[in-house]
């Protein structure tokens, strides 16, 4: 433990995160071999159905959309010292939000609805953070447990509005009406049409460009303003920032709210940008993949955007391989994904020791020499 | 008559729905009580639901599923205890690893194996754990009042029902009566002292992962190989995270954990009896508002608007020797 942080800086964030996704790989390929199939021959499947052709590129992006969001979710929280498992809820609560917008504010241009359904979106799923922000901060109830129950809070409270309130009249479908056409985000291959270049068809949309936008906001939160700095603080160490004049009880709130708002992108995405109704379940585990993402790109805006790519690619290539391969069902995606949050996350120390061996010693010789 | 026939049916379903959630409560305990946070118990019991119900269905043969299920929850205990213990990893982050890789795994290998879509062949009666009809509850159901109890609520459960029954005063005794409780109730409140006492907190804190992982796997058989004749994707939906709310609701203790998860399967249990039916003066109430009331009722206490949830002071701390 005592040599911890004298490894050098590439060693820290380059190669140990490589060795651990290589260690979650590795087993990955040996179940796919315990199944029967050849990996190799998998993994060139996976990579042509993620990036083979345009429709599959534009998959892969949407999918790494709803990452980006919810692995910032996570790392926001992750700064401040909290463990948000709560995205996932967060994001369903916030699709409440943007359906309210999508259902009822369709008289209004688009340019006006944009920000007011980003704002509804963000405030639902904010506000569905906040409570077991503020729970954490003056009552001392766990964030991790809380937001685990408001999950399951979360879950019957959408079923009961989609099924008794927004259903669409006269529908035995569990879902609400359409939303109005001006509320809709534009899709990415549209907007492509109307500057003239050719993009395939696929339901990527405008969300893509707010979650880059969200991921830059991210880093000069966090690193450039002293609002960033405070949340830190408290993450690093709870008693220096009470010293400082800095109240861990609102940082953990202030967190709380911004790590909702982000995963209420997902909503957006999948929403306002994909299905254009309120359906059951859309969150569909991107919270959880959040963790995944933000374990694996160090609670850092460039890796989130890297390692959600990574698992926009999973979902969209594990679902063409399991075409290709019917042995192999797509769910071995969501293998791989706890996978790599085991060997990222929990397991993150496991090669420390003996890399520390390999690299750190020649520093520490020089030190007492 | 009528009115008490569904009382009686309605406690018998609470049984049924609640025999799961105390085993995995009961695992939990032994976890959390040695210092190691445990959110992987809804893993654990999905991991041994597949496991029994394949081994079942291949061997035909309910104890060899049984021994498949425990053999996979314990293997998954060890794993988070590799993660947690040994290397000292968030047990959070562990936990949670192992809930989604086995929410993959499960229908993964049911695909490959089984072609279903998922999920594993229906098992047959001989391969099932079956009710068992206890002495005379036949000769006895006539008898008014305690022949419907006997014969309803008490006979016709399978052996892992009464083996639960069992298991509650075992761990209450195990955990405040021997050598082995006490240290473990220690090593989560202060294990540096166990630690000075020349016991070895690694050890202490492997063997109470493998009591949560053999009752997690009781549980997870359970619901694959006598509650149902499956595994189903997601069969545990939320069960661990349940028995985990009982557990804190319990404040860590056996015996009211015991009347915790039989609350939380009674509120299961009468949500779909009371579907549709206004309530005497509250009017209809959403099944949804039941289905989340065990949740919000934790959230509630873990608040202190209820009570104080205080857990074992060293939960969630990695154990390092030299500090």
């Amino acid at each position: 433990m005592a040599a911890r942080g004298e490894l050098p800086a590439w060693v820290n964030l380059g190669l140990i995160p490589l060795l651990n996704l290589m260690a979650a790989f590795l087993v990955s390929g040996l179940i796919v071999l315990l199944l029967g199939e050849n990996p190799i021959e998998a993994v060139r499947l996976l990579i042509f159905g993620a990036f083979g052709y345009g429709e599959a590129i534009g998959y892969t992006l949407f999918y790494a959309t709803n990452f980006i969001f919810t692995g910032l979710a996570v790392a926001i929280a992750f700064h401040c010292g909290l463990f948000n498992i709560g995205g996932e809820g967060q994001a369903y609560v916030a699709g409440l939000g943007v359906t309210l917008v999508g259902l009822y504010l369709g008289f209004l241009p688009f340019i006006i609805v944009l920000p007011i359904a980003i704002a509804a979106a963000a405030a639902f799923g904010g506000f569905w953070a906040f409570i077991p922000g503020w729970l954490q901060a003056r009552r001392g109830s766990h964030v991790v447990i809380t937001t685990i129950m408001f999950n399951f809070i979360a879950a019957a409270l959408m079923t009961y509005m989609v099924v008794n309130v927004l259903i669409k009249p006269g529908s035995q479908i569990p879902e609400s009406g359409r939303y109005a056409e001006s509320t809709l985000l534009p899709k990415l291959h549209e907007i492509a049409a109307f500057i003239g270049m050719e993009l395939s068809r696929s339901p990527l949309n405008l969300s893509f460009l707010l979650a880059l936008a969200a991921a830059v906001a991210f880093w000069v939160f966090v690193w450039k303003t002293k609002w960033g700095y405070a949340l830190r603080v408290v993450g690093q160490n709870e008693s220096a920032a009470v010293y400082g004049g800095i109240s861990p009880a609102k940082q953990i709130m202030i967190a709380m709210a911004i790590s909702g708002a982000l995963a209420s992108g997902v909503a957006l995405n999948e929403l306002l940008g994909s299905q254009h109704r309120l359906i059951l379940n859309f969150p569909s585990g991107f919270g959880f993949v959040g963790i995944a993402v933000a374990l694996m790109g160090r609670n850092h805006p460039v890796g989130i955007i890297l390692a959600a790519l990574l698992f926009g690619a999973l979902y969209q290539g594990g679902s063409e391989l399991s075409f290709d391969m019917p042995t192999i069902s797509r769910d071995i995606v969501v293998v791989i994904q706890g996978l790599v949050i085991l060997f990222a996350g929990a397991l993150e120390h496991m090669f420390r020791p003996s890399l520390e061996a390999l690299f750190a010693k020649p520093e520490r010789t020089e030190a007492t020499a | 008559m009528d009115f008490f026939l569904q009382a009686v049916l309605l406690s018998d379903s609470t049984i049924r729905l609640a025999v799961p959630l105390v085993l995995a409560a009961l695992a939990g305990l032994f976890a959390e009580r040695s210092g190691v946070v445990d959110i992987g118990l809804e893993g654990k019991m999905l991991g041994a639901a597949f496991a029994a119900a394949s081994a079942a269905f291949v061997t035909g043969s309910a104890l060899a599923g049984l021994l498949a299920g425990i053999a996979a929850s314990v293997m998954l205990a060890m794993i988070h205890g590799f993660a947690c213990i040994t290397h000292r990893g968030d047990q959070v982050v562990s936990g949670m690893a192992l809930n989604i890789m086995v929410a993959g795994l499960g229908p993964t290998l049911a695909e490959a194996w089984f072609a279903q879509g998922g999920r594993t062949p229906g098992i047959g009666a001989e391969a099932r754990f079956r009710g068992i009809t206890l002495p005379f509850a036949e000769s006895l159901r006539d008898v008014p009042i305690i022949g419907l109890l006997y014969s309803e609520l008490i006979s016709g459960h399978n052996i892992l029902v009464y083996l639960t029954a069992v298991i509650v005063p075992v761990v209450a005794w195990i955990v405040y009566k021997t050598r082995f409780g006490l240290r473990l109730r220690a090593v989560g409140e202060n294990p540096s002292a166990v630690d000075t006492a020349g016991i070895s907190v690694t050890a202490m804190r492997y063997r109470a992962l493998l009591f949560t992982g053999v009752l997690c796997g009781i549980a997870g058989t359970y619901l694959s190989t006598a509650h149902g004749s499956s595994f189903i994707r997601d069969m545990t939906a939320g069960k661990g995270y349940l028995a985990l709310a009982a557990l804190i609701f319990a404040k860590w203790r056996p015996v009211p954990a015991l009347f915790a998860c039989l609350l939380f399967a009674f509120t299961d249990a009468i949500q779909v009896r009371l579907q549709g039916v206004p309530l005497p003066g509250i009017g209809t109430v959403p099944t949804q508002a039941i289905q989340a009331l065990p949740y919000i009722a934790t959230v509630l206490l873990l608040a202190g608007f209820v009570g104080r949830a205080v857990a074992p002071k060293a939960i969630g701390q990695p154990y390092v020797k030299e500090r």
